[in-house]
């Protein structure tokens, strides 16, 4: 299953910190919290819940934006797709 | 105690192997002990070395590149100013200037001050106008003509002997031997930095520079030569000798007397085998080497807060000669956490 | 409990080199209406994307103008360079204001002359003025800048012919510092070929030489080029009048005045960059004075300034149509604008601004137009905030050219709507339609398909 890789720190201003490239990002509102939520271990089912339970927005449009993220999390190398124990 | 209370900004934190003047001019204005001094850095990326020298930096802002244009610069300068009551400001980066000039008036309306070439000044020195300033104030400038098209190379050689120097308008310098070399350098130049493209007389010597504040209405008020005496492979002085020579400070003083220059400059000059000088370029700042000058006995970045300041300030007399600057590098150690602080609020 | 407006979820990689834009606070404020009306109702009742411009803004900034000139100068007169922008509505709001037509073809002479505007105030430009065109200019007594000497040539012949004679002037091309240099229009100042035009029309006797004029070129960033411009223009007309005893009627400095718009490879925003028009003023009108002309010879001054006039009162409205994330995870933003409508796109970074609320999040994105072309790019690179499919966006400052040099491509050229001084939206060009388009066009009858037979 792919998952946010372990290590990933992240602190409250929205920084995102990986200590095994030593990249440093930064993310918005809702993208700190889909961080913690995949930090968590939760799943796109369970995130899609919890976001639109809280923002006005539908789960159709939302899947797209969680798409593109779950992209950008690729693209940036903080996914790993080893199960992490 | 009764030391003026003073808090400066200042830019140009980049203490990099191409350095920017902000470091040495707030170490030399730390170090005269005259003030009951506050720092305020602004610095445009997050890395740089300034930014961490909380010894001689109490607090950095960053601002946005002079390529977002004076309003989105004056707009992060009042947020500034809402924190700290600025005094002076001292703008150290060429490409700055220009935004700085423009919102001088705003500036002064929030209480900051600055002391800055006019415009005039500033556009006149240009590389593309050496020609005319050195007509206009009768000093020394290599021959140069400026090309628009690759058609006219090759009549260069009814008005040039090669080699020639091959420039670009704001930056960029190389030697041709020969027409096809030229040909190469307007390539490679024009599309960079657009046309025109400068042909320059190959003016043989030694580079010599100096150091150089005007107070605006003509007199120099302090001047110091110097000879690079190490060059890195950026062509940066990595160390350099003060100069005892009248002829060098004789010019200093006529540019600044014609042109009525206001702030700091540095000129470079080459002197012949036959010990004429020759402007190359005038750079409308304090540069990077300044501490040189205070360490020789001339401290200019006060200089300059005092007339920013408004008070008159007496011209600087003599300075040592023989007077060496080594430049060295250092490595801090900087926590994670500044660097967030930086990175996410702009401010630290 | 009301929930939160959503944002989509971005992730930025910090460079060491990159300053942090959120660190700045640089906050992009949305253009939510132009002259008191919204943008999402303007694209509710007209379409998008559709061209707005402000009459409010066309008048200050020629008042504006006209009041910078002529209090330097005591003789002013503006020409309205009807290739910047030749909707009717613009050129009477201009000719209302006083401005005199500037035409350099038979087209816009003939729509000079349906505005309303008397032949005598009138000035023919340009290398491309053909016989007919020039006849009907001698006999309405418009004034005929020559370009060329086959045009002179050809002046002299009709000169003789009884319809009146000709009042010229000369477009004379010079080194005024800048580049690149236009030396294909005109007689050239430096090598003497504009007196070599000159000795010919004052010693033909056949066509009256009322004037001098140049144009040096365009989006001028020195005003100092154009004190050359005047400085040469000026000793011409001394040398005329000490040879011939003729004083020459009016200098015509042409436009390129630069807007505010910032050029592609700008270091400095546009904003900061182009001079005022008190720069450009004081330049010029020193230049006349201290030049050797008489005093009470003083030639009237005529700018021709299109650019720097239209530029700031035209707005591109438009609408995202998708987002997308290019192979290499940089963001794209397609919208309803194509490079056909914004022909200026080519040299200027536009101003783009959302048209509603956003936080101070950005993204550098790609932003296309909606044309299936690999060229069809309004901005290549601009820190643009996260925009929604069907969110509305700006772009200022296209007032100048981009209604007179769009492309009918693809699809339909949108309205444009002008609002009036009291912020009342006239549509003052309406949207294209099929019947409009096919109406010049003929199918032979074997081409035709059974239902055009029909019609």
């Amino acid at each position: 299953m792919i998952r946010l890789k372990k290590n990933i720190a992240i602190s409250d201003t929205g920084f995102v910190f990986d200590p095994s490239t030593g990249e440093s990002f930064n993310v918005n509102e809702t993208g700190m919290q889909m961080i913690s939520f995949l930090k968590e271990g939760k799943t796109p089912e369970e995130i899609t819940a919890l976001i639109t339970q809280e923002y006005n927005i539908d789960p159709l449009s939302f899947e797209k934006y969680f798409q593109d993220f779950m992209e950008m999390l690729k693209q940036f190398n903080l996914l790993t797709e080893k199960k992490e124990v | 105690m009764n030391k003026k209370k003073l808090i400066l900004a200042a830019t140009g934190l980049n203490n990099t192997d191409n350095p920017g003047p902000g470091i040495p001019v707030i170490r030399s204005i730390k170090e005269s002990g005259k003030y009951d001094l506050r720092v305020i850095g602004l610095a445009y990326e997050t890395l740089e070395p300034g930014i961490y020298m909380h010894d001689l930096v109490d607090k950095v802002y960053q601002v946005p590149y002079p390529s977002e244009g004076s309003s989105a610069l004056m707009e992060r300068i009042a947020y500034i100013r809402e924190r700290e009551k600025i005094d002076v400001l001292i703008p150290n980066f060429d490409a700055e200037l220009f935004s700085f000039m423009k919102a001088e008036k705003k500036l002064e309306e929030l209480g900051i001050r600055t002391f800055l070439p006019t415009l005039q000044q500033l556009e006149e020195r240009h590389k593309s106008n050496l020609d005319a300033f050195g007509r206009k104030y009768g000093v020394n400038v290599p021959k140069s003509k400026s090309l628009t098209s690759l058609a006219e190379i090759p009549k260069l050689r009814n008005e040039f002997d090669y080699p020639i120097m091959v420039k670009g308008k704001f930056y960029d310098a190389y030697v041709a031997y020969n027409e096809e070399q030229v040909q190469m350098h307007f390539n490679k130049i024009s599309a960079k930095w657009g046309l025109p493209v400068i042909i320059q007389e190959f003016v043989r010597g030694t580079e010599v520079n100096v150091i150089a504040l005007g107070d605006g209405k003509g007199n120099t008020i302090g001047a110091v030569p110097m000879r690079k005496q190490y060059i890195t492979d950026k062509g940066k002085a990595w160390g350099g000798i003060t100069l005892e020579n009248p002829d060098m400070l004789a010019l200093t003083d006529k540019i600044i007397r014609g042109t009525k220059w206001r702030g700091g400059m540095e000129l470079e000059l080459i002197r012949t085998p036959e010990n004429k000088l020759y402007v190359i370029e005038i750079n409308p700042r304090i540069p990077a080497w300044v501490y040189l000058a205070v360490g020789a006995g001339q401290n200019l970045p006060v200089a300059l807060v005092e007339l920013a300041l408004g008070n008159a300030v007496k011209p600087f007399e003599s300075y040592e000669v023989g007077k060496i600057f080594v430049r060295y590098s250092w490595d801090m150690i900087i926590d994670l956490k500044d660097f967030e602080a930086i990175s996410m609020k702009g401010e630290i | 409990m009301e929930k939160k407006p959503f944002e989509r979820p971005l992730i930025k990689r910090l460079n060491a080199g990159m300053p942090g834009k959120f660190g700045i606070h640089s906050h992009i404020e949305p253009l939510r209406e132009i002259d008191g009306v919204l943008v999402k109702d303007l694209i509710a009742e007209h379409g998008s994307p559709l061209y707005v411009l402000s009459e409010s803004a066309l008048r200050r900034t020629f008042r504006e103008a006209y009041q910078t000139f002529s209090t330097r100068y005591p003789r002013v007169q503006f020409a309205w360079s009807y290739k910047t922008n030749y909707l009717n509505a613009v050129c009477n709001v201009f000719h209302q204001e006083g401005a005199w037509a500037e035409v350099v073809s038979g087209f816009e002479y003939e729509k000079a002359l349906q505005n309303g505007v008397p032949g005598s105030q009138i000035i023919f430009n340009g290398p491309d003025k053909q016989e007919k065109d020039l006849r009907l200019a001698i006999k309405n007594g418009s004034l005929i800048h020559i370009d060329h000497f086959d045009e002179l040539y050809m002046l002299l012949e009709l000169a003789g012919q009884g319809t009146g004679t000709p009042k010229v002037a000369i477009r004379v091309n010079m080194d005024t510092g800048i580049y690149p240099r236009w030396d294909r229009f005109g007689f050239n100042y430096e090598n003497g070929e504009a007196w070599e035009a000159l000795n010919r029309i004052l010693l033909s006797e056949k066509l009256e030489l009322v004037g001098l004029h140049t144009h040096i070129g365009t989006y001028i960033l020195t005003a100092d080029a154009y004190r050359a411009a005047a400085a040469k223009l000026a000793s011409l007309a001394t040398g005329i009048e000490k040879k011939y005893g003729k004083v020459i009627q009016y200098i015509d400095l042409g436009g390129g005045f630069a807007s505010k718009n910032t050029l592609k490879g700008a270091y400095v925003p546009g904003t900061d960059a182009a001079p005022s028009f008190e720069e450009y003023a004081d330049a010029i009108s020193s230049a006349l004075i201290k030049s050797e002309i008489k005093p009470d010879n003083l030639p009237l001054l005529i700018l021709e300034t299109g650019r720097a006039m239209v530029d700031d009162a035209g707005y591109l409205l438009g609408t995202v149509l998708a987002n997308k994330r290019l192979a290499d995870g940089r963001r794209a933003t397609i919208a309803d604008i194509g490079v056909n409508l914004l022909f200026t796109s080519f040299w200027y970074q536009h101003e783009v601004l959302p048209a509603q609320d956003v936080s101070q999040h950005t993204e550098e994105t790609t932003l296309y137009g909606p044309l299936c072309m690999n060229i069809d790019v309004i901005r290549e690179a601009i820190d643009f905030p996260l925009l929604k499919k069907g969110d509305h966006l700006v772009i200022k400052r296209i007032g100048a050219y981009n209604m007179t040099q769009w492309l009918q491509f693809i699809n339909y050229r949108p309205r444009v709507v002008m609002i009036d001084e009291a912020g009342k939206p006239h549509v003052i060009r309406e949207r294209e339609d099929l019947v409009h388009l096919i109406r010049l066009e003929k199918v032979p009858e074997h081409l035709q398909s059974p239902k055009q037979k029909k019609q």
